[in-house]
């Protein structure tokens, strides 16, 4: 088991090797110049060789990109060109906001999504069924930035009982929760309904019905350990666009968490920031990705033993 | 007339025929799911809306001062003015053509380019399968709208790099899922057949890989319009992509945002209308996937 984790953890390296050439590639092959931006339009021929001097960009790409690798490998993302703090700094404090927000988010997806998805398939073609199927497809279609200003208008303007944006009290994340749970909510609701519908036909289920077990330990101990895997993988690939809903939340709500900072620093042109940040987020990701591998592994004995041979 | 030609146009004749019961056979599944018939009656609807934007709309969608300025909805505007005094009617039905437009062309270059990496790959198989899709990994491992983001940040936001940067952020999933089916095809007899009487390899993949991965392209790319139109909505309200005063619902929104206690029609309606056209697009794309999935055809 360990070893199949320390393989994948390695297999992490060329990815995020590959990301970092595609920001880099795309970020530098970018019109414009940082330094102009930065300086503004006043500034003189020599201080603009300065700042270029002092930012490297004088140097070719490659030299420039290996500076940057070497350096990243190292923990050192460069200073940000607004800040000019280290930009590990800047993503560090920044990454308790947007880690809060998204664990909140997940969990209020599957507490609402995974018992949606179980009434739905219990008492399939019945106006719950119905119910569930709208609210997971409307979930799934409502823009998270449009419910969010729609929530902030009900909640904040016309009937006051809760703070419209800025963090720090439990009553700031409600609403952000809501809107950057609902999507997967929906994915994982919409899911668990289609998955148990499966296994309830199983022979299993008929086997545990016909020796007379009793429902509530045929739905938790046959049918719902089963139902799991599939819902925890879209769950799992559900992560990646929940990281990118984090950006819109962020920006919406003015919460100041990692996806805000990007967003700033691409207005701004800070590139650094831009690549630490992108560069986070594929980390994260790809984290992710690797614990829903091995939570399957803590599901199904059959995973299990598949990790355990290779 | 040779025998020889007679028996060829028969079985063009009958090739012919089959496709058409097959559509016709998909069209009759289709038509029993209500929601994706409603979807497809509202996506055509909103596309004529589009098209005939010029002739549907009360007022131009940058006239200054049609109205009162933030004047709410009434019979003269009937979903208001915004803080222009522009009618925001109009500016939505004009929206609709970006949004659509914006959409398709972005799915248009996802699946292009995805499709054929994905067939290329599924085909050939070994090394060039192996470089692609470790790519192909790379682009999955930056969440798609993040990537978007970067690549409009990096050209610049305009109607154009919008539409790259969502396509390009598209192009992973349409490669994923052709290999897939491509993988399950190429060892197929009519592959075989095809390569035996000498055809070329691009002629393989164009002929006989591509039409038979068709299935999955089509329902991914009608869900991928929904999120393209999504995701090229939410760059827009972040300031990165349509600018205004092109009327685009995603910019509409953040620019009613301003104005949200003294005029919140400005952000109601242009992101209804956003999820109108999402909601449809993801009803009718539901449908066609349950109508073209062979595991549920009896």
């Amino acid at each position: 088991m360990w070893r199949y984790i320390f393989r994948r953890l390695l297999f992490l390296i060329p990815v995020l090797i590959g990301v970092s050439i595609l920001i880099f590639a795309i970020i530098h092959l970018a019109p414009g110049d940082p330094a102009e931006t930065l300086l503004g339009p006043s500034a003189t021929a020599q201080d603009l060789e300065e700042l270029r001097e002092q930012l490297g960009l004088n140097e070719s790409l490659t030299v420039q990109y290996f500076t940057f690798l070497i350096n990243s490998l190292k923990g050192d993302f460069g200073r940000s060109i607004r800040t000019n703090n280290p930009v590990l700094e800047e993503l560090l404090d920044r990454f308790e906001p947007s880690l809060l927000l998204a664990v909140c988010s997940m969990t209020l997806a599957i507490v609402v999504g995974l018992p949606l998805g179980v009434l739905a398939a219990l008492r399939q073609n019945t106006w719950l069924d119905t119910f569930c199927n709208l609210t997971a497809l409307l979930g799934f279609s409502i823009p998270g930035f449009w419910l969010g200003l729609m929530l902030m208008l009900l909640f904040s303007i016309m009937f006051p009982i809760l703070p419209s944006s800025g963090y720090g009290s439990w009553e700031q994340l409600i609403m952000p929760a809501v809107v950057l749970g609902t999507n997967t909510m929906a994915v994982i609701a919409r899911m668990t309904r289609s998955s148990m519908l499966e296994v309830v036909r199983q022979d299993y289920v008929r086997t545990a019905k016909a020796k007379g077990l009793n429902s509530r330990l045929i739905l938790t101990r046959h049918i719902l350990t089963n139902v799991l895997i599939p819902v925890v993988t879209v769950a799992g690939l559900n992560f990646g666009h929940m990281l990118g809903g984090v950006v819109i939340t962020e920006t919406v709500f003015s919460i100041p968490g990692i996806g805000r900072l990007i967003i700033d620093a691409i207005r701004f042109k800070d590139y650094p920031v831009v690549q630490g940040g992108i560069l986070f987020f594929a980390f994260c990701l790809s984290l992710v990705n690797l614990g829903v591998d091995l939570l399957y592994a803590l599901l199904d004995p059959r995973i299990k033993a598949q990790y355990r041979a290779s | 007339m040779t025998a020889d030609t007679v028996s060829t146009k028969n079985l063009k004749s009958t090739n012919k025929e089959k496709r058409q019961s097959r559509i016709g056979e998909i069209w009759r599944r289709i038509k029993v799911n209500k929601g994706a018939v409603g979807g497809l009656l509202v996506i055509l609807l909103l596309t004529g809306m589009a098209v005939f934007a010029p002739y549907l709309s009360p007022y131009g969608p940058n006239k200054m001062n049609a109205g009162p300025r933030l004047a709410s909805p009434s019979l003269k505007h009937p979903l208001g003015t915004d803080s222009f005094g522009r009618d925001q009617l109009s500016r939505i039905i004009y929206g609709a053509r970006i949004s659509l437009y914006v959409g398709f062309i972005a799915v248009g270059i996802g699946a292009v380019f995805g499709g054929f990496i994905g067939a290329v790959v599924g085909y050939y198989g070994g090394k060039i399968d192996n470089i692609l899709m470790r790519l192909m990994d790379v682009l999955l491992a930056v969440p798609q709208i993040i990537l978007s983001i970067a690549i409009v940040g990096a050209l610049g936001a305009n109607l154009t790099n919008l539409m790259i940067a969502v396509g390009v952020s598209q192009i992973p999933r349409y490669a994923r899922i052709v290999r897939a089916s491509a993988l399950s095809v190429r060892g197929q007899e009519f592959v075989e057949a095809a390569r035996a009487i000498g055809a070329s390899d691009l002629r393989i993949i164009l002929e006989n890989i591509l039409p038979n991965c068709m299935a999955p392209i089509i329902v991914q790319s009608t869900l991928g319009v929904a999120s393209a139109i999504l995701s090229a909505a939410a760059l827009s309200f972040l300031g990165l992509g349509i600018q205004p005063p092109t009327a685009e619902w995603g910019s509409m929104l953040s620019l009613g945002r301003q104005y949200m206690r003294n005029a919140p029609h400005l952000t109601f309606y242009p992101g209804l209308a956003i999820a109108i056209v999402v909601l449809a697009l993801n009803l009718f794309g539901d449908g066609l996937r349950d109508a073209l999935d062979p595991k549920l055809r009896q």
